[in-house]
């Protein structure tokens, strides 16, 4: 994750001056979000399985160390090699030294959030290797030097002409081809990266502990292609991935499908257990499962924000959230934006984004009414503003909130506080300082009552 | 549905206080309406869920702890305002934590009740014999309609108020973009959320826009009059009272 090029303040700011960048990004949100509704709608025993994902996620946490020896003893059981990894750079390290070992000049992937929280790309180009991105909107912010600016529509932030601007230049097609035309280009340039890599990287959905096996879920197909074409698979997974057994499948590839894309099952759904085995036509050689900590043991270490490690990455909570929609994801400055991201990277990061991205929100909850897995996101975010309120940049907060508290409790100084405000009211509408003013920006102030309830009562 | 209470609060709140002291006026007539005399404690002063959400949960838990004592002697409290009783019941027993106030928060928490909730719920009324030949477009807050699962409260005694005509907005589950501190941490984000909100109920023929809370109601008369737009903004409570 790098550091974000700005503020959470100044990106929003720009952002909301975008109306096409809004306009986008709706379109795309509220496509998502109306499917999700009907398509739960149609489970009437939806939120029992939610009930049980959170059960199934809590268990898993609470003993995921158990559980991770298990993964590992089945997938080597399976013939496959397990990598841990403590952090971005030996996960990145771990993969380049994979495809070093494979002799590897070009490698696939397919979509996969963590490689690019431990951006792995950059390691390997570094390494000389060069990885292709065979996801289309992956695909399409590779080319453009980009970020993804959403857990599963990562260009949701271009438009279709900016794509269509991208593929003239990258694989010349017309400045006017229609999509149809844009998606052949990309799938026959595609195709070639595919039959040359000589590694195939992917994320995991869902690991599997008693089989060993990883779960791919995509609509593309290009992780099929991804994880049986070359001759090394390598999967890239954080440790919280880990589902205890395979039956829980039936209980979260609904909850994921459905919250994601409003489908009622995505058009791949792989169950890949170990290389290529005796007697087997299909699959690598060879098989890697690279397990990423990256902060996560912090994180299931901290009893208030645990609950984050509970995230599938559905990304239901950014398609109903009224500040990504008009910020959008790049503003805040991580992989993982939306309200989800505004808890993990300061969680994962043992707090980078800090002392804005908890305030990102207004708290009105839309976020924890979607979730899957009934994540109390609000509840997070307000557990995180307690931590901000600690640091050094909130001194004069803090002793402002000690004031106010004092004054609080203190009736009698209320009312008198009271006198005085309305003393003072008519100087700080004309010249309203800090909070005020920024409320003042685009807002009129509202004007105290000229008696408080509180004196009236009393007579 | 519970027993109907003897002795009930009415907790102002704070911004009630000072910005809109006809909002608590008209929560005491329409208690009195339905037969119950409401006392207001003295001494009370603020939720602390500013304090709170600002983050700092340690002042917070201050005024929680003398909110607790103010309110424990009655058999329910009722507020004007979906948002300070989510913060009661939400986050009272979340900064009290380990300590024996935790418990007696719970307890009060569980008889604290936003106004229209406290009607439908606890009383079993929805028509309290207001009249208000207007029409009105509700804009429930996100705590009043998520937190406390209470949107569909102000909306049924809404309708049972004579002469009044409730409109629908286009998405009335819509946050307007006030949310406390993130409204001057973020006035961009805030303001174009409020831009929206008032789109919604500028496209309907509401001639009043009722809210179950002032902090979203200041926001969007502050919006309303900064554009110049005429419309009045009423609490639920105002049009309630109101006869």
């Amino acid at each position: 994750m790098s550091p974000s090029a700005a503020g959470f303040r100044e990106a929003s700011a720009r952002a909301v001056l975008d109306p096409a960048l809004r306009e986008a990004i709706r379109r795309v949100t509220d496509n998502l979000a109306v499917r999700r509704v009907q398509v739960t709608a149609e489970l009437p025993h939806f939120d029992v399985l939610r009930d049980r994902a959170k059960r199934i996620k809590e268990h898993t946490l609470a003993n995921l160390d158990r559980y991770l020896e298990q993964l590992e003893a089945a997938v080597r059981a399976r013939g496959g090699h397990v990598h841990w990894a403590r952090d971005a750079e030996e996960a990145a390290a771990c993969v380049v030294r994979i495809c070093r070992e494979a002799g590897a000049r070009r490698v696939v992937k397919s979509k996969s959030m963590v490689t690019e929280e431990v951006e792995l790309n950059r390691a390997l180009l570094e390494a000389g290797i060069e990885p292709v991105e065979t996801d289309l909107g992956e695909f399409v912010v590779q080319i453009s030097g980009d970020r993804p600016s959403h857990l599963i529509a990562p260009i949701i932030h271009k438009r279709r002409e900016d794509v269509a601007e991208l593929f003239r230049r990258h694989l010349g097609t017309p400045a006017d081809a229609p999509v149809p035309v844009l998606t052949a280009a990309a799938r026959a340039h595609l195709r070639q990266a595919f039959l040359q890599a000589d590694v195939g990287i992917t994320g995991a959905n869902f690991l599997v502990a008693e089989t060993g096996t990883v779960v791919l879920v995509e609509n593309e197909g290009n992780a099929r292609m991804v994880t049986s074409l070359p001759r090394v698979h390598v999967a890239v997974a954080g440790i919280e991935k880990v589902l205890p057994r395979l039956a829980d499948l039936a209980v979260f590839l609904p909850l994921l499908v459905r919250s994601a894309t409003g489908q009622r099952l995505s058009a791949y759904v792989s169950l890949l257990t170990g290389p290529r085995g005796p007697g087997e036509r299909d699959g690598p050689d060879a098989f890697h499962l690279v397990l990423v900590d990256n902060g996560r043991s912090r994180v299931l270490a901290d009893p208030e924000l645990r609950e984050a490690l509970q995230c599938v990455r559905c990304s239901a909570c950014l398609n109903v959230c009224p500040v990504y929609e008009r910020a959008g994801g790049h503003a805040y400055g991580s992989v993982y934006s939306g309200p989800i991201g505004a808890v993990l990277t300061p969680a994962l990061t043992g707090g980078r984004g800090l002392v804005d991205l908890p305030f990102a929100s207004s708290l009105c909850g839309a976020c924890r009414d979607v979730c899957p897995v009934r994540i109390d996101i609000p509840g997070m975010l307000v557990a995180l503003r307690a931590r901000a309120g600690q640091t050094a940049e909130a001194r004069w907060e803090r002793r402002a909130a000690r004031v106010a508290a004092w004054l609080l409790c203190r009736p009698r100084l209320y009312r008198w506080a009271s006198v005085a405000a309305r003393v003072l009211e008519p100087v700080v509408r004309r010249v309203p300082v800090g909070a005020l003013r920024r409320w003042a920006r685009g807002r009129d102030l509202p004007r105290l009552s000229p008696t408080p309830f509180h004196r009236a009562a009393r007579r | 549905m519970p027993d109907r209470p003897h002795r009930v609060a009415l907790f102002v709140t704070c911004l009630v206080d000072q910005f809109a002291p006809s909002v608590a006026r008209g929560t005491l007539q329409v208690l009195e309406r339905v037969g119950l005399r409401a006392e207001v404690p003295g001494g009370q002063t603020c939720c602390g869920q500013p304090l709170l959400n600002d983050g700092f949960p340690d002042q917070a838990a201050r005024l929680a702890r003398r909110w607790v004592e103010t309110f424990e002697p009655f058999d329910a409290v009722v507020a004007p305002s979906g948002s300070c009783v989510a913060t009661v019941r939400e986050f009272y027993p979340r900064v009290l934590a380990g300590s024996p106030w935790e418990g007696r928060a719970r307890a009060v928490a569980q008889r604290t009740y936003e106004l229209s909730e406290f009607l439908v719920r606890v009383l079993g009324v929805e028509d309290v014999g207001a009249r208000f030949p207007h029409r009105v477009a509700l804009h429930a807050s996100c705590h009043q309609l998520r937190s406390l699962g209470a949107a569909d409260c102000a909306r049924a005694v809404l309708r049972r108020v004579a002469g009044l005509e409730l409109v629908d907005l286009a998405h009335p589950e819509a946050c307007c973009g006030f949310g406390g501190v993130f409204s001057v941490k973020f006035p961009e984000v805030s303001e174009a959320m409020l831009r929206d909100k008032l789109q919604d109920v500028s496209a309907t023929t509401a001639e009043v826009l009722v809210s179950t809370d002032l902090g979203c109601l200041l926001h969007l008369a502050g919006g309303l009059s900064r554009k110049g737009v005429r419309l009045r903004c009423l609490h639920l409570a105002e049009v309630l009272g109101g006869s």
